[in-house]
């Protein structure tokens, strides 16, 4: 059993490793080229140099971070058969299918537009041109959308069947897990920040080149179209946050207490704006203060999760104890934790019986354990855990990487408010040397945001890989944890050593094109 | 040019257009080599010696990776 545990560990830590190193490259491929599209537009319609010049210089940025990125999530699905075999057949082809229509939109479209992006300036038209570019950036937005599809279906299980001969979920309804308000709330916010993330990068290249005073008048136009795809892509975050907090309440609302350090939650629930959580506080008890110091919104989380000011949210204890209350202020039952837990056993005990009838070619006997699994199947994931206090996600990362995610996003608006107005009113502003120092500082702060973006949704979501029918114990594969630490080791390198590489070819040629003047950029 | 003509030398030029963009990159040459060298360590060093499927590996047909899942699932 140790050994288990240590080997899901590593592939926890591994899977993690990957995904959030492929996560470097995806944003900045997916907001970049939306900026290059516009920036491209602008030239198509204008004729003037410095759009060609400034198109050409982000599509350099824009396919030296593709070459260095692309390929890196195909790691995440060697490690699926390898490190999550039980995982990756038990999802069947609810999981299959978004990844192959990903894999051939992004190979077909990609290859073939990215090409025409690079290789066609001399052998397109100005329009067909443009549109190349313009379907590159929808392309790179159609392969997140299968990925963050597939992603939402493990937060919201939905138009699926389990089917026991098969150990597979089937899809029942395809339109089901495509358009579940996980799936279109999580690919809104994930593209959006990608588009914010893409803003402070060019704002911060830009800033580089107005410190070193290389190039000032284009920095500044790209500081423009930078501030408004930024920008745009900030609020629709926001807002798509909100949605996704609401989803998170309805689907997930043990994610919502942990992101809250909520252990009682009340009517009217508070939001913590900023606190420290107590290290000694554990599920299930409740003697001791949840926080050593907390600031915090008065009715905040009620309005969040719920949109009333007034309602109920759930903390960890009576989530487990399965206690809600009433708008009137009466408890009412829900499904304790412990009932749970007996419910998935009692499903496990079903397939058991299945299996037996199977073999013993029992047709009236394996109808009835169906039955039985098909009544209890909502709760199959729980029978795998020894307590409830197991279904608590790691309190303390989800609480703290949400609220550094909020923290970076608040300083975001604030971020791109200044360079609105400097970009129209001020822009001496952005000459200032402090200014241009901190615009090249928060290159960092949205990358950091992005990732605790991702550390929040999937920390958060633990223990489960899908929530409810499959907790990650359940998921991994029966091998060695030593075999996994050798590859996470040489991930370790390799994925070092790669982004050197880019930061090394990006960095010369942001310098390099900054000595060059507008003609040479775009003739280049 | 007619268009039947067109359309028979499509594949040549489509070729063509691909060797002459590889042929007039600067900065894409190393990028195009970090990202054969990248395919190579992926898929004939990781994936041949380090990521077997499993499943597909270890049983021969879906009934037997069904039923090595299920008593897995039952067993864990």
């Amino acid at each position: 059993m140790d050994d288990l545990f240590t080997t899901v560990d590593w592939s926890r830590w591994q899977f993690a490793l990957t995904a959030m190193y492929h996560w470097l490259f995806v944003p900045l491929t997916i907001g970049l080229a939306v900026i290059v599209a516009i920036m491209e537009s602008f030239y198509v319609k204008t004729r003037k140099i410095k759009w060609l010049a400034m198109t050409k210089f982000w599509m350099l940025l824009f396919g030296i971070n593709f070459a260095i990125g692309v390929a890196t999530g195909i790691i995440l699905e060697f490690e699926f058969g390898t490190n999550w075999s039980n995982y990756s057949w038990f999802v069947g082809d609810i999981f299959g299918a978004p990844l192959a229509i990903e894999g051939i939109l992004a190979f077909f479209m990609e290859s073939t537009f990215i090409a025409v992006m690079f290789f066609g300036w001399k052998k397109f038209s100005p329009g067909a041109h443009l549109a190349a570019t313009w379907l590159t950036a929808l392309g790179t937005s159609l392969s997140a959308l299968w990925i963050l599809i597939a992603n939402a279906w493990m937060q919201q299980p939905v138009g699926m069947e389990f089917d026991p001969a098969q150990m597979r979920n089937v899809m029942v309804d395809f339109w089901a897990v495509a358009t579940s308000s996980t799936a279109i709330a999580k690919f809104t916010h994930t593209v959006a920040s990608a588009w914010t993330l893409a803003g402070v990068f060019v704002i911060g290249v830009s800033s580089w080149w107005i410190l070193r005073r290389r190039n000032v008048a284009m920095a500044l136009d790209s500081i423009k179209v930078a501030s408004w795809v930024g920008g745009i892509g900030l609020l629709v975050t926001l807002a798509t946050g909100d949605i996704s907090a609401v989803n998170v309440a309805k689907y997930q609302p043990m994610k919502l207490a942990a992101m809250e350090g909520l252990y009682r939650g009340s009517l009217g629930q508070e939001l913590v704006g900023f606190g420290v959580l107590n290290p000694e506080k554990e599920a299930g008890d409740d003697t001791r203060e949840p926080f050593l110091f907390d600031i915090a919104i008065p009715n905040g989380l009620a309005l969040l999760a719920n949109h009333d000011a007034n309602s109920f949210v759930p903390g960890i204890n009576d989530l487990i104890d399965g206690v809600s209350l009433t708008p009137e202020g009466d408890t009412i039952n829900t499904v304790s934790y412990a009932e749970r837990i007996e419910r998935g056993r009692a499903a496990h005990e079903a397939l058991r019986d299945y299996d037996k009838a199977m073999t013993q070619g029992d047709s009236t006997s394996m109808a009835e354990a169906v039955a039985r699994l098909r009544a209890d199947y909502p709760y199959f994931g729980y029978g795998y855990l020894n307590s409830a206090a197991d279904a608590v996600p790691p309190v303390a990362v989800t609480f703290y990487a949400f609220r550094i995610m909020v923290m970076a996003g608040g300083y975001l608006l604030l971020f791109f408010l200044f360079a609105f107005i400097a970009v129209y009113r001020r822009p001496a502003w952005l000459q200032h040397k402090v200014v241009c120092v901190i615009g090249m500082l928060s290159i960092a702060v949205v990358w950091i945001c992005s990732q605790a973006g991702w550390v929040t949704a999937e920390v958060g979501r633990q223990p489960w890989v899908i929530q409810n029918i499959m907790p990650t114990r359940a998921a991994v594969s029966d091998i060695a944890a030593s075999s996994i630490i050798t590859t996470f080791v040489m991930f370790g390198v390799v994925f070092t050593v790669m982004l050197v590489a880019e930061l090394s070819i990006m960095t010369t040629q942001i310098n390099k094109y900054s000595k060059k003047n507008i003609d040479e950029i775009a003739k280049s | 040019m007619t268009d039947i003509s067109r359309l028979v030398t499509l594949p040549r030029r489509v070729v063509r257009f691909y060797i002459d963009g590889f042929r007039s990159m600067t900065v894409g040459r190393s990028l195009w080599l970090i990202i054969l060298v990248k395919l190579f360590v992926m898929f004939a060093i990781l994936k041949l010696f380090f990521f077997p499927d499993l499943l597909q590996r270890d049983y021969d047909t879906d009934e037997q990776r069904a039923e090595a899942v299920r008593t897995h699932l039952i067993n864990r």
